[in-house]
């Protein structure tokens, strides 16, 4: 079973085609007797090399590495005004950094944040600030490590499609969507606040 | 106190089918114990030695008659009869069948309870000041903005998976009870120069394997802002937080790491894009919160009859270390000690649960606190009634006077019941309970904090104890290092290690001892940390590792 995407609700088709990044030998870090499970956020991965080593197709719509796109921009214009061209960034790719590189987010049709382990919760700032700081008003997707239990959180952290993990059910997942019906606190897709939203 | 209405109510509901759905998929093997972990912490739910242990919330460690009753019940139907109150105003239940708790949450609900963030990744249970709404120099009861924070940081989506757990704690008055300066955020009401309400902001402070005092991100913040300062404050975090190291992983490394100045910078920049926003609250909301905890019907002109039992010692010495001022004339706040000598301490059975819930009803308005010190208090006492109250708590073992002392120890569940311990904990503090047994020179002793913890995490906050007691592994034998001269409160400070650590056996020789010194070199009048702070730690040391006979 391939993962399967979640949007409005439903289980959709999926018109875009994730560009990986080019496979390197990956060094094992070990820190308090454990292997590193998490990238730290700044660190300098994908490095250059792999970077300048990913390929891609020249046709279609396709969802590029941040970092791959920055390298191939000034020749991908004509792509990204017929919106093939969308981006995605892992949970340790620090936005603010680059986002004067890439100009204007609104010009992607779609902007998705990988997750490599379930547990990494910064997916969420960045769904917000992307949202909030940035103003990134198109598709926002969560992709990687994506189970039920996540969903409702990254719905309300800006999030508007989800792929969900190879093999997960995702019929299962999008119930997570409604885990929760008259949330506490205000967020990215309900704004206000319990106490402002009702009489209380 | 807050009662909840039909969206607090809803929330929790549907906390439990949702709990009950992810231990659904975790039996069915849909969920690997890997997936299934923060999802179970995040409830309360951990797995320990013997079996899971449960940990239910106390919000700001506010029960009413009827909620104890319920844990009371709670611990006789699917566990040994007993619950332990925590350090964080919680209480744990350590015997509970896994597939028994979700019936358990269900049943909490009904009486408006639940164990959502009582552990794991996330915002934890905010804490206060046991005695607020009852002390004189309150500023603000922070029992309201503990209430506001809780509803902003349950479910907060943002802050869901953290890098590591994140602690709140709000004082509203001048004298800190609440160890403000030991958390992740640390909030302390004030009045500024225009006369209006303001916080003075403390972060990365905290106690576990890297003992720090916070700093002060902001000294004066307008309290309208409060949640959207933490925001920034917790998004800052989760970004940059470590989370490669579960050990370097909490705020306080990163506040360190980039100094107070460079992340005040990051923070200050993330807020300005949220202050003002809808996150922001006002004095109608601040009201409406607050007006659940508006004063109880107290009655005036109480005789005072204290004078009447002036002959009775036992009476006399639980008066004076057991019982609180209070703001109203003619009440006082009283504190039942859960340190009775040969009981684990923070420990009360399903009977005393039953009689503290019954006290309530009868003496101070069925309202029971929950403190820090791990110690349950009734608030409201009239006077003329303490006596009566007294005599009552006595049957059940409440009333041991020794609030304060030396055997009113802070202790974690430790090596008998956590998987996370070193050492056993409750033992040490039973040997040395059993040592100091004597009401009189236990009063003698005067004023004096002995926390254990039986590993780093410093559940049991051995790091401000005035007397710090920690539980080791060397070589895979348990062994106890001692510190002296942690402080908490205004004056917070983090107790230095003497030197190397003993055996179990020998702790209660070696408190003994520390307490000889002490004895021998203090002024009148003088209290042991008062005395520390000022002989330094060598007197003790020469003693204890008998470099010299100092005490003569």
């Amino acid at each position: 079973m391939t993962s399967q995407l979640i949007k409005n609700k439903q289980i959709v088709e999926d018109d875009w085609l994730i560009v990986d990044l080019a496979k390197v030998e990956e060094i094992i870090r070990m820190q308090a007797g454990k292997v590193v499970a998490f990238k730290l956020s700044g660190e300098d991965y994908p490095t250059k090399e792999q970077v300048s080593k990913t390929i891609f197709s020249d046709t279609g719509k396709i969802l590029l590495p941040l970092k791959v796109f920055i390298l191939h921009q000034d020749r991908l214009k004509k792509r990204v005004e017929k919106k093939e061209i969308g981006i995605w960034l892992s949970t340790h790719e620090e936005i603010d950094k680059y986002i004067e590189l890439i100009g204007d987010l609104n010009d992607f049709p779609l902007i998705a944040v990988n997750v490599e382990k379930f547990a990494d919760g910064r997916i969420f700032s960045i769904g917000n600030q992307l949202r909030n700081k940035y103003n990134f008003e198109n598709e926002l997707r969560a992709i990687g490590d994506i189970l039920r239990d996540q969903i409702f959180f990254l719905k309300r952290s800006g999030f508007n499609s989800y792929l969900v993990k190879k093999g997960r059910n995702a019929l299962d997942a999008i119930k997570g969507l409604d885990d929760f019906s008259e949330p506490y606190q205000g967020a990215i897709d309900i704004v206000e606040p319990a106490w402002k939203r009702n009489k209380r | 106190m807050y009662k909840y209405d039909q969206i607090d109510q809803k929330i929790v509901n549907e906390r439990v089918d949702q709990y009950q759905g992810q231990l659904d998929r975790y039996l069915s093997k849909e969920l690997s114990d890997e997936e299934f972990r923060p999802l179970r912490l995040q409830n309360g739910l951990y797995i320990q030695r013997h079996a899971p242990m449960l940990r239910v919330a106390i919000p700001y460690g506010l029960l009413s008659s009827k909620q104890l009753n319920k844990l009371a019940d709670i611990s006789d139907k699917y566990d040994r009869g007993y619950g332990h109150f925590s350090t964080r105003q919680n209480i744990q239940f350590n015997w509970p069948k896994l597939e028994e708790t979700p019936s358990i949450l269900r049943e909490l609900a009904e009486v408006e309870m639940h164990a959502i963030q009582t552990s794991g990744n996330c915002i934890r249970n905010i804490t206060t000041d046991q005695f607020s709404g009852v002390t004189k120099d309150e500023i603000i009861d922070p029992r309201h903005i503990a209430e506001i924070i809780r509803q902003w940081s349950t479910f907060h989506p943002e802050f869901a998976l953290l890098p590591r757990k994140f602690k709140i704690a709000v004082t509203g008055s001048k004298k800190d009870r609440a160890l403000v300066q030991c958390h992740d955020i640390g909030l302390e009401f004030f009045i500024n120069e225009n006369k209006r309400m303001a916080i003075k902001v403390w972060v990365g402070g905290g106690l576990g394997r890297t003992p720090i005092i916070g700093s002060v991100i902001k000294n004066e913040l307008e309290w309208e802002h409060i949640l959207t300062y933490c925001e920034a404050i917790l998004r800052v975090y989760n970004l940059y937080g470590r989370r490669d190291n579960m050990y370097k992983a909490r705020i306080k490394i990163l506040v360190k790491s980039l100094g107070i100045d460079a992340f005040k910078e990051l923070v200050e920049n993330e807020w300005k894009y949220i202050k003002d926003g809808p996150n922001t609250i006002n004095t109608e909301e601040l009201n409406r919160i607050g007006e659940f905890f508006s004063e109880p019907n107290y009655k005036k002109n109480i005789k005072n009859n204290l004078c009447d039992y002036t002959d009775e010692k036992a009476f006399g010495q639980w008066l004076s270390k057991c019982t609180n001022a209070h703001k109203k004339k003619g009440y006082r706040a009283v504190t039942f000690s859960l340190k009775e000598t040969g009981k684990a301490p923070g420990d009360a059975s399903s009977s005393q649960m039953r009689a503290v819930a019954d006290l309530s009803n009868e003496y101070s308005f069925g309202e029971i606190r929950v403190s820090h010190e791990q110690n349950l208090i009734l608030a409201d006492v009239q006077e003329d009634k303490l006596h009566d109250l007294w005599s009552k708590a006595k049957e059940h073992h409440l009333v041991t006077p020794n609030i304060g002392l030396l055997t009113d120890i802070i202790c974690c569940p430790g090596g008998d019941f956590c998987s996370l311990a070193n050492a056993k904990s409750i033992p040490i503090a039973q040997s040395i309970q059993d040592l100091f047994n004597d009401m009189d020179y236990l009063h003698d002793i005067g004023e004096l904090n002995l926390n254990i913890s039986g590993c780093m995490n410093a559940c049991g906050h051995h790091h401000v104890g005035h007397i710090g007691i920690l539980g080791v592994d060397k070589n895979g034998g348990e062994w106890y290092q001692v510190t002296l001269g942690g402080n908490q409160g205004n004056f917070a400070s983090i107790g230095k290690v003497i030197g190397p650590s003993f055996t179990a056996e020998e702790m209660p020789l070696i408190i003994k001892k520390i307490i000889e010194v002490y004895l021998v070199n203090r002024h009148e009048e003088e209290i042991f940390i008062d005395c520390v702070s000022r002989i330094g730690l060598e007197p003790f040391k020469d003693y204890i590792y008998q470099k010299s006979e100092a005490v003569e």
